[in-house]
């Protein structure tokens, strides 16, 4: 075979080999994804049963311990509609009201179920922008 | 002092400027004094970005709360020693570190390179300046660190108790060390791709950099794990999460790099996929940066959402675009000297480890941006850590039983006869870990049965290429087996380096396959006095524990605890001690003196039984909650005397109050949750770490004068070849 049509088979070989994997993983997250959504489009209309990944913060005053977990309701981030979750298992050491929270969820009645292990909370120290006490910047 | 450290930093970045200016001018003008002069400025930028970190980390020290950025991230309080980490907790501290770093890498390689690569060197400045450039106009422009307040406060907020860990103080200039260090063989292969000088010297004069950052991303990852693990409460050590993700991406590319850079050396071939691969490593270094900086991805380790985001996309797009215009415009100069003469040579398997590395790189890269691509086309998705698993997973084996093929092939042919004499014990190894795994009866997880033989059959191939190698210099210098080894390794220390971390990969994977296919996980809630039972231990609660922490003089913390009774068959094993620790609110006035204490940072204090066969850990939570009413009337009582007694008392009256809540809590205990792990050969992935990292350190390591003088010579005489070629 001539070195011009080598690399030509090759080139075609690589590529077939990166379009299938592409494939793949383009198949995977049709069928293995859950949607990101925040706590307004949930409010809007979710499907029972359906997994989503809610995004959003914790609402003030709405923690409550419960049998091994914690019931909360989780706000847009820039806005006050609010969904119930209820999660059971443990719960990430910055986990707080006012923290900002990703959790994947489905529906059950009326709240919405975290899954077990799902629960993950930003951790404060990357996003704070708080300035201590009355200080000013200059 | 904050004053000079901005002028050090708008100084910088106008060195910066000038130096790109001069450093091209020389370069194309033939003008050798201002090449020279370009070179200079990144000594002048290196001495200004130093004197600027040095009077952050001053400030930070004497704990300066003028300074902005010390009284959000530290305080009086703040251990020495976590002060000094506390500059690299905030956004413009760490882009300060990374800006320093870069500097000070910048320099070596240029000091090294002083006299060599004339005409390479002038444009990787500009490049390296021209990062260099970037990051000091964010940090004179967009965020500054040298911000002062002009009511300084009494206190300062402190180090977030999260990050009050060992590994605070090196995991991230570690990982800054790796991000920066690649920036410089990607700045020399910029260099060489304009100049057209494609030959194995740029490789040759940055190679102990790449294999820096390598070593360096490596161990900040490690640390990063190993700090999740241990202080996170959640018993795991990787999550799949984005920043973690940022980090792994370099890493993977950087080491399909540092292998495929000796079939460059050793046959001058895959000139364009070694060009490409550093070339993508920069830019996913700069891309790892920027997730951490711009919080565009949902991710626990991200800094909120800031303003940096535009200038980042601005320089990644100029580097990708850049980069593949260079490659595209000198693909005939690429071209290789020679073709792979088999599939079963050593620079096939290469190449196959190569493409299993980009592969990993590349499905680590699609589920990460996942979410950006899907919420661009409109419906944001994004998948979890088994979908990455179920990837991952044959990708890690072919890896591992490539990295056991490789040194035992043959360069160019690999014969029947080599097949016979380099395969037979390691498939023997591989063959009896498979036979003895299903004579004891692990059958439920095929891929960890795979990965142990694997792993077995690249420990072979190492401990026959060693025993070989030590036989051989035996039979010429006549040394003790001991003093052959050693010498064997001192003389090719990059080989052998190479080896010892092949087997840190395996032991590492051994422990990840493990503990992910074999542990034992139970989330409970229990009561004094009850039992729960995780795999084949059984775990009692025995009693409470609660103390006040406190620091240079107050109150820094509320300890609730337990004591875990661990047995086996009825045989006491251990105890554990899990607690967790609540921090008071710093930044909500309106809470009441007790009730702050539970509405602040909480870290969880795991207790753990580690050993080579198996981890025992736990963490626990108390349900706060059931002791919320007499939390409530505290804050009650404490606020009815609010302003009616002296401070000191008021002090001294709440100090008793947490005292009784304290004693109230080993005497009355609310129900707490238990995470109960039971994980095998979690200490082999740690263990396999330190392995590949002695490794790498060898490989590291500057060969002695006989054997430079030996590697220089290959060297020259390749460029002298390659010259007269051109």
């Amino acid at each position: 075979m001539n070195p011009a049509r080598k690399r030509r088979t090759r080139l075609v070989v690589a590529l077939t080999a990166a379009v299938l994997l592409a494939s793949a993983l383009i198949y995977t997250s049709f069928s293995a994804s859950s949607e990101a959504v925040t706590p307004s489009r949930l409010a809007h209309g979710a499907a029972t049963g359906r997994a989503y990944q809610l995004t959003g913060k914790v609402a003030n005053g709405s923690v409550r311990d419960i049998p091994g977990g914690k019931t909360f309701r989780v706000r847009d981030r820039n806005g006050t509609t609010s969904v119930p979750v209820r999660y059971v298992g443990a719960v990430p050491d910055p986990f707080r009201e006012g923290r900002e929270v990703i959790v994947t969820v489905r529906k059950q009645g009326n709240t919405f179920v975290g899954e077990r292990d799902s629960l993950v909370t930003k951790c404060p120290s990357k996003f704070t922008d708080t300035t201590p006490q009355s200080g000013q910047q200059t | 002092m904050a004053i000079v450290g901005r002028a050090c930093l708008i100084l910088a970045f106008a060195t910066c400027i000038y130096g790109i200016v001069a450093s091209i001018y020389g370069a194309r003008a033939h003008r050798p004094d201002w090449a020279e002069s370009g070179r200079r400025s990144v000594y002048a930028v290196a001495v200004l970005a130093s004197v600027a970190f040095l009077i952050l980390e001053i400030a930070f020290l004497r704990t300066d709360l003028s300074f902005a950025i010390v009284a959000s991230h530290s305080s009086t309080t703040t251990e020495w020693f976590y002060r000094a980490a506390a500059a690299w907790s905030s956004q413009e501290g760490s882009l300060l570190l990374w800006l320093w770093l870069l500097s000070m890498w910048s320099s070596l390689v240029l000091f090294l390179t002083r006299r060599r690569l004339r005409d390479v060197a002038p444009y990787a400045t500009a490049v390296l300046l021209g990062f260099g450039a970037f990051f000091g106009g964010l940090l004179v422009f967009a965020v500054s660190p040298f911000d002062v307040l002009a009511s300084p406060p009494q206190e300062g907020l402190g180090l977030n108790p999260l990050l009050r860990h060992p590994s605070m103080m090196i995991h991230p200039p570690m990982l800054y060390s790796g991000y920066t260090l690649f920036a410089v063989p990607f700045a020399f292969a910029v260099g060489a791709l304009i100049v057209r000088r494609v030959d194995a010297e740029w490789i040759g004069a940055t190679r102990r950099f790449a294999l820096a950052a390598w070593f360096f991303l490596g161990v900040g990852i490690l640390l990063g794990a190993r700090w999740s693990y241990s202080e996170l409460g959640w018993g795991g050590y990787w999550a799949w999460d984005p920043v973690e993700n940022a980090s792994l991406l370099p890493w993977l590319t950087g080491t399909a790099f540092i292998h495929s850079l000796m079939i460059q050396e050793k046959r001058g071939m895959l000139k364009i996929w070694n060009s490409s691969l550093i070339l993508a490593t920069g830019t996913l270094a700069i891309l790892g940066t920027f997730l951490v900086r711009s919080g565009i991805l949902d991710s626990i380790h991200a800094f909120g959402a800031s303003t940096l985001g535009i200038p980042f996309v601005t320089l990644i797009g100029v580097m990708i675009a850049g980069s593949m215009a260079l490659v595209v415009s000198r693909r005939d100069t690429l071209r290789s000297e020679q073709s792979i003469d088999s599939m079963l040579s050593r620079e096939a398997i290469f190449l196959f480890n190569n493409l299993v590395l980009v592969a990993m790189a590349f499905v680590v890269f699609f589920w990460t941006f996942l979410p950006l691509i899907t919420e661009a086309l409109g419906n944001k998705v994004s998948v979890g850590p088994p979908v990455y698993n179920q990837y991952i997973v044959p990708l890690a084996l072919a890896l591992v039983l490539l990295s056991g093929i490789g040194p035992i092939a043959a360069w160019r042919r690999t014969t029947l006869k080599t097949v016979r004499r380099n395969f037979v014990w390691p498939l023997a190894a591989l063959a009896t870990t498979v036979v003895v795994l299903l004579v004891f009866g692990v059958t439920q997880s095929p891929a960890s049965i795979l990965m142990f033989a694997f792993a077995a059959f690249v420990i072979a191939v190492t401990v026959q290429e060693f025993a070989r190698g030590a036989a051989a210099r035996r039979a010429m210098a006549g040394e003790n087996p001991l003093q052959a080894t050693v010498t064997l390794v001192k003389r090719n220390r990059r080989r052998y380096g190479g080896y010892i971390v092949h087997v840190g990969m395996a032991l590492l994977f051994i422990g990840v396959a493990a503990s992910s296919a074999f542990q034992h996980a139970h989330d409970v809630v229990l009561k004094p006095g009850q039992t729960t039972r995780v795999g084949d231990y059984t775990i009692r609660y025995v009693r409470p524990t609660s103390a006040i922490g406190q620091r240079a003089g107050s109150l820094e913390k509320i300890s609730f605890g337990a004591v875990l009774d661990v047995s086996k068959n009825g045989k006491h094993l251990t105890t554990l001690r899990p607690s967790k620790a609540y921090f008071p609110s710093q930044d909500a006035s309106d809470l009441g003196a007790i009730g702050r204490f539970f509405e602040g940072e909480a870290t969880s204090e795991v207790g753990m039984q580690a050993g080579l066969r198996r981890d025992l850990w736990t963490a626990m939570s108390p349900d706060i909650s059931k002791m919320r009413p007499i939390i409530d009337k505290g804050d009650k009582a404490f606020a009815a005397i609010d302003g009616k007694v002296p401070p000191e008392m008021q002090a001294q009256l709440l100090g008793q109050a947490l005292t009784g809540l304290v004693q109230r809590y080993r005497t009355q205990p609310p129900p707490a949750n238990f995470r109960l792990l039971s994980s095998p050969l979690v200490a082999w992935i740690w263990i396999g770490g330190l392995v590949v990292f002695t490794g790498g350190l060898i490989a590291l390591w500057p060969a002695g004068d006989p054997a430079m003088r030996r590697v220089r010579g290959r060297y020259a005489a390749r460029v002298a070849r390659e010259l007269g070629r051109a």
